[in-house]
């Protein structure tokens, strides 16, 4: 990991968040910088803390404490400015399966007032090679499908910010492919900084420019995909799997010192 | 407020129902449930009463209809609350650049919708199987018909934030909570034939002086300001209380961290 600072415009900032529930902290003291054209992964296991993280980012959740922003502004005070320069897309969430797959995007490229949208519409269906799907049933779709058809929501107002939760989670390795494909090439075409989740480790040295590893959550680990590998000289997921056991790494060089 | 995000979410509704035929049928189907019980009764008790009072009893059936009316508005506002909720699309809403107040308005539209298919309906059905020409009343009810319709997306809003604070477990509220009122809102009798103790409650609701201000206008043909500006003047403030209402129960979803659970699950 590299210890000049990154001088990229900072678009996502977390400082000191906590979250507690029921005396319980979800998030502790959490906080980060996300730079524009950066891809961050923020990885755990199962109640780390990555989606409490990912709802209060998106403004779902409010914090007990601690302070966010997003393009320098303060998320709570400018959320309708903020949320219309991001984009969201998660396993967990699905578009209406009983409208058609265009009558979807066009719903969402009036919300986010998408210029000429049917033209825009039909551009991310052709990139992400699912042009054939856009008068088929949204509930119809195949798990890969319907993941394209969230991504071309997610790309429909060409966000600066894109927060993707999970985005592989169920989808088969040929598919998963394409699909982190796709993610990296936009991103580095736009230039777009995204917060990227997931239990797939290849996701992860495909996608991600640096990761935080998330335990009961605190930071407990930082920095790149390779760094962390070559340190620790364990793959990724032995990384992960040692986090989500004992809650700390061994390797003093590359814990959490500062973000 | 954004008309366009309005409309793009009026939109969202109109796709919805155009592919999902079942949902027309619900429009329907169960206001000729009530046309029919309803109107078979009217011609029960005309067939067996003095001339006079088979006059008085149209009553029941322009008071079906107003009832449908808030009824519809109601369901306009929770029903489409609802549909987010089952087809877990609401953090996809709550998550984009929509703000409340848009977000009810696209709703209350809807409701609007409804209603104009309902009436449309009713109408035609009560005027051929009954002689009931709705377009005979007094165009005065029309502002009593609104103040209906406002109290309906404030009843709206109320079960949807009980539906936000107590989950899926509450759904059943978006049908329940109209007729938790019907019976002391003087809907097919007069106040003064409810019993005593209840008649000050009645005067709670906005519902109350449009039904009676109804059947004044029905029976003299003249309207009575007095009653309309009460159900204006309560509209206003449940509308208010109503949107607070909302408004409060969504940010403490937000503060309990509640809302993702509730739309996701």
């Amino acid at each position: 990991m590299s210890d000049a600072p990154d001088t990229r415009e900072v678009i996502l900032e977390a400082r000191e968040l906590t979250r507690e529930f029921n005396g319980v902290k979800a998030l502790d003291r959490f906080s980060f910088k996300l730079h524009r054209g950066e891809v961050l992964g923020l990885l755990g296991a199962n109640g780390a803390g990555k989606t409490t993280a990912m709802n209060c980012l998106l403004g779902l959740t409010l914090p007990t404490s601690g302070e966010l922003t997003a393009f320098g502004l303060p998320l709570q005070a400018n959320r309708i400015h903020i949320l219309q320069r991001l984009n969201f897309s998660s396993a967990y969430t699905a578009l209406p399966g009983n409208l058609l797959v265009w009558q979807n995007l066009l719903v969402f490229a009036r919300i986010y007032g998408v210029p000429n949208p049917k033209q825009k519409i039909a551009e991310l269906l052709e990139l992400l090679e699912i042009s054939h799907l856009d008068k088929r049933v949204t509930g119809q779709l195949s798990a890969g499908e319907s993941t394209r058809v969230n991504l071309c929501k997610a790309f429909l107002n060409d966000p600066e910010l894109l927060m993707l939760d999970e985005p592989t989670a169920s989808l088969d390795p040929d598919i998963a492919d394409k699909v982190r494909k796709v993610v990296r090439k936009v991103q580095r075409e736009r230039n777009i900084g995204i917060l990227y989740t997931s239990h797939n480790m290849r996701d992860i040295e495909e996608v991600c420019d640096r990761v935080i590893f998330l335990h009961k959550g605190k930071i407990v680990c930082e920095g790149t995909p390779t760094d962390i590998v070559k340190k620790t000289s364990s793959t990724l997921e032995d990384v992960f799997i040692k986090i989500a056991r004992d809650g700390e790494i061994v390797d003093e060089p590359i814990k959490k010192t500062t973000v | 407020m954004n008309l366009r995000i309005i409309s793009a979410l009026v939109m969202r509704y109109l796709f919805l129902y155009a592919r999902t035929p079942m949902r027309l049928v619900e429009l329907i189907f169960w206001p000729l449930v009530d046309l029919v019980v309803w109107g078979n009764v009217t011609v029960f008790i005309q067939k067996n009463s003095t001339e006079q009072f088979g006059n008085f009893i149209l009553f029941f059936l322009g008071a079906m209809i107003l009832w449908d009316v808030l009824f519809r508005a109601q369901q306009g506002v929770a029903i489409s609350f609802l549909e987010d909720v089952w087809t877990r699309n609401l953090l996809n809403i709550f998550v984009a650049p929509v703000r409340t107040s848009e977000y009810l308005s696209a709703t209350f539209v809807v409701g609007i919708l409804r209603i104009l298919v309902t009436v449309v309906v009713v109408s035609v059905v009560s005027w051929v199987g009954y002689s009931f020409n709705i377009f005979q009343l007094h165009w005065w009810l029309i502002p009593f018909f609104l103040n209906l319709m406002v109290f309906g997306w404030a009843l709206g809003m109320i079960s949807t934030a009980l539906i936000l604070r107590w989950g899926q477990a509450a759904e059943s509220l978006a049908w329940a909570v109209p007729f938790f009122i019907q019976p002391f809102v003087a809907v097919f009798y007069r106040v003064e034939d409810m019993p005593a103790w209840s008649q000050p409650f009645a005067w709670l609701f906005p519902a109350t002086p449009i039904f009676e201000g109804m059947r004044e206008v029905m029976k003299t043909g003249t309207v009575s300001w007095n009653y309309l500006w009460l159900a204006a003047g309560l509209n206003i403030i449940y509308l208010g209380l109503a949107g607070w209402l909302f408004v409060w129960v969504l940010n403490l979803t937000r503060k309990r961290g509640l809302l993702t659970k509730f739309a996701t699950q």
